[in-house]
């Protein structure tokens, strides 16, 4: 079944069938988030660290315009190309205009959430144009013509026997090989060869420096390296958002990404680029795609302050147990919940109440973000906006006119008892979603109204 | 009206008031030995250390770490005699028979074990990457306890590009299981002198 074409309720559903692969899911997740709590304590300043980040990203956004202007004009000075892009098709649009201008029909490409949500391989391969990706996780996903499930572990929902079988088929390794050093091997030689015999090579951008106009690009893999350095033309991607003002402030968000995400001290390669090498040509594509129409929600304009550490998800209980395309959207998780319906308020309306509003998001953000409050003032939006579910608006209306009225609700009442007591079946079915789950609790014989009339009298 | 002037219109409508920046965004790390720490840090993270007197201690040491292998490159002339291949090629491409590189570190820190390289210490940028193994040397009067301490003594545009190297690359993409040598070195040995 295609998860994609569900809401998150119904997908989730489909993710729950195998049970034991959910339960591994839930908590190979869960041991990320405990590695990110070691890694945390080890900081005795972690805290002051956060409202550190926090208060750099909330300057960062409140004077967004300047810091474009001033990033622009130092990249350009650097001898960086600067393109501006208004949405996802202005960006693969450009994307495509610089692979052409190179004469090149193949490009390699490390992590760039912004180009998953710009559908950037669709697009280039519509045109002609091959990509792979090589982080590890987003070349098994790709082989599978999947999505990534998840924005820092792309192919967190596989075990490695899926794997075995996707690079059996694709790769030619050993059929019903597990290894995770064998296969990562196989990957490490099929990726190696396109390394060398690309022209172009698109990376993300996790933090873009006003004050120098260069960029810093994160991994483990040192894939995003391998693939620019050995390119002739280097496109970097990035969001508006990724701006900070000055490359000291660096060391707040380097001291906080990785340990966040997987609780390593810091990503194996930080690399800050700040002019192409002799004879190379470097490009830096400046997206909105919604971004400023966040930034003008001041309810919401704090999920701009998001660095994509993921931390939000591994701890999500919802997101542990449904699996990242139960999201449907690029960036899954309780982030992804609340930057959705910006995107499109009528497609991803199921996702803000994916949540149980626990707020173990909003405490493990190292920027911040107050992420169950926003899912919770998303639903209060999108009610009004007409996109709740149907029967949600149907129910809660009917809930409301028994609430009203002290004698219906007595009624009501009554009547619940009766059938919980005589005729179980009638909700004890599964037609009735708090029972798909559930035991039903034992009906009290009378009502605390009852039990108080009766006390009172004696 | 362009693109770029429609966007930046839409921010300057859009953006709140501005905000201060943090009076405090830098912090203090005390760690009893630094060295001590790094190496900890480096070791976690996958990485090997090795304290050695001086560089002939060094040339010993990877004469002993790599015997019997070719297509060894550095940058460090005392080194020059361990070496059969040359890293400042004019075509990246060049290096991609490249077992083993010997580089410089000019600065290293201690809370997270990671190295800064740029390209004073890189002829080509894809070095720390393409080769299979990567051999790093520090010395312990330049490591720093954090990162605020690192960002105060580089400047990160002083060359086009540069790097913290924090151990051997690594992935654990399939089902959380830490490999070590992804697309990376397969290995970092750092050698640290006084």
């Amino acid at each position: 079944m295609n998860q994609l074409s569900l809401d998150h309720a119904g997908a989730a559903i489909e993710f729950n069938k195998n049970e034991p692969r959910v339960d591994w899911h839930d908590e190979t997740l869960w041991f990320v988030r405990t590695k990110r709590d070691r890694a945390a304590a080890q900081v005795p300043e972690w805290e002051q660290l956060r409202e550190a980040a926090s208060q750099i990203k909330n300057y960062s956004l409140s004077n967004m315009h300047d810091l474009l202007e001033q990033f622009e004009q130092n990249a350009i000075k650097n001898g960086i190309t600067v393109h501006w892009a208004a949405d996802a098709d202005e960006h693969n649009k450009i994307v495509h205009g610089i692979i052409q201008k190179a004469g090149a029909d193949r490009m390699v490409k490390s992590k760039s959430m912004l180009t998953e949500e710009c559908h950037l391989n669709d697009y280039l391969t519509r045109h002609g144009i091959e990509v792979i990706d090589s982080d590890l996780g987003e070349r098994i996903v790709q082989l599978r013509g999947e999505p990534p499930s998840h924005i820092v572990l792309p192919a967190i929902h596989l075990t490695k026997a899926d794997v075995g079988d996707t690079f059996h088929k694709h790769l030619g390794t050993d059929a019903g090989a597990t290894d995770p050093q064998y296969l990562t091997e196989a990957a490490r030689q099929h990726l190696r060869d396109t390394f060398l015999t690309r022209k172009v090579a698109l990376t993300g951008v996790n933090f873009a420096i006003a004050e120098t106009g260069g960029f810093v690009v994160c991994t483990n893999e040192g894939n995003a390296d391998m693939g620019v350095h050995l390119a002739d033309v280097h496109i970097a991607a990035m969001g508006f958002e990724k701006v900070i003002p000055r490359a000291e402030h660096l060391g707040v968000f380097l001291r906080l990404l990785a340990r966040s995400a997987t609780g390593q001290p810091i990503t194996t390669f930080s690399s800050h680029f700040h002019r192409p090498r002799p004879g190379q040509e470097m490009h830096i594509v400046i997206v909105d795609n919604g971004r400023s129409r966040q930034l003008g929600r001041p309810d919401f304009r704090n999920s701009l302050k998001c660095i994509r550490c993921a931390a939000c998800l591994n701890t999500c209980p919802v997101y542990r147990r449904s699996g990242g395309f139960s999201y449907h959207s690029a960036v899954a998780g309780p982030i992804g919940s609340i930057l959705a319906p910006n995107l499109d308020m009528k497609l991803n309306a199921d996702l803000p109440f994916a949540s149980t509003l626990c707020g173990s998001c909003s405490n493990v953000c190292p920027v911040k973000i107050d992420i169950h409050d926003q899912l919770y003032k998303w639903r209060q939006v999108l009610m009004q906006e007409g996109y709740g579910p149907g029967s949600k608006t149907a129910a809660m209306k009917t809930m409301a006119t028994v609430l009203e009225s002290p004698r219906l609700y007595r009624m009501a009442g009554k009547i619940g008892r009766g059938v919980l007591r005589f005729a179980p079946v009638t909700v004890e079915n599964k037609f009735n979603p708090w029972y798909t789950q559930r035991e039903m609790p034992e009906p009290p014989a009378e009502s605390f109204r009852d039990w108080y009339i009766n006390n009172k009298k004696s | 009206m362009t693109t770029r002037d429609q966007m930046l219109a839409n921010i300057k409508a859009n953006q709140p008031s501005v905000l201060p920046l943090p009076t405090q965004f830098t912090f203090v790390s005390a760690f009893p030995d630094l060295t001590r720490q790094f190496v900890d840090i480096l070791t976690f993270v996958g990485g090997t250390a090795v304290l050695l007197p001086d560089m002939d201690a060094v040339k010993k040491h990877l004469q002993e770490q790599y015997i019997g292998l070719s297509s060894i490159a550095t940058t460090v002339p005392a080194l020059a005699s361990l070496s059969d291949m040359k890293l400042d090629v004019a075509d990246p491409h060049e290096l991609a028979g490249l077992n083993l590189a010997i580089i410089e570190g000019p600065l290293a820190v201690a809370e997270n074990a990671a190295i800064w390289v740029d390209e004073h210490q890189l002829p080509q940028r894809v070095v720390p990457m393409i080769t299979q193994q990567l051999v790093i040397i520090i010395r312990q009067s330049t490591i720093v306890p954090n990162m605020h301490d690192a960002y105060k003594q580089i400047q990160v545009d002083a060359t086009g590009f540069g790097t913290f190297i924090c151990g051997p690359s690594k992935t654990a993409d399939i089902e959380q299981s830490l490999v070590i040598g992804a697309h990376g070195a397969r290995s970092l040995l750092v050698c640290i002198l006084p």
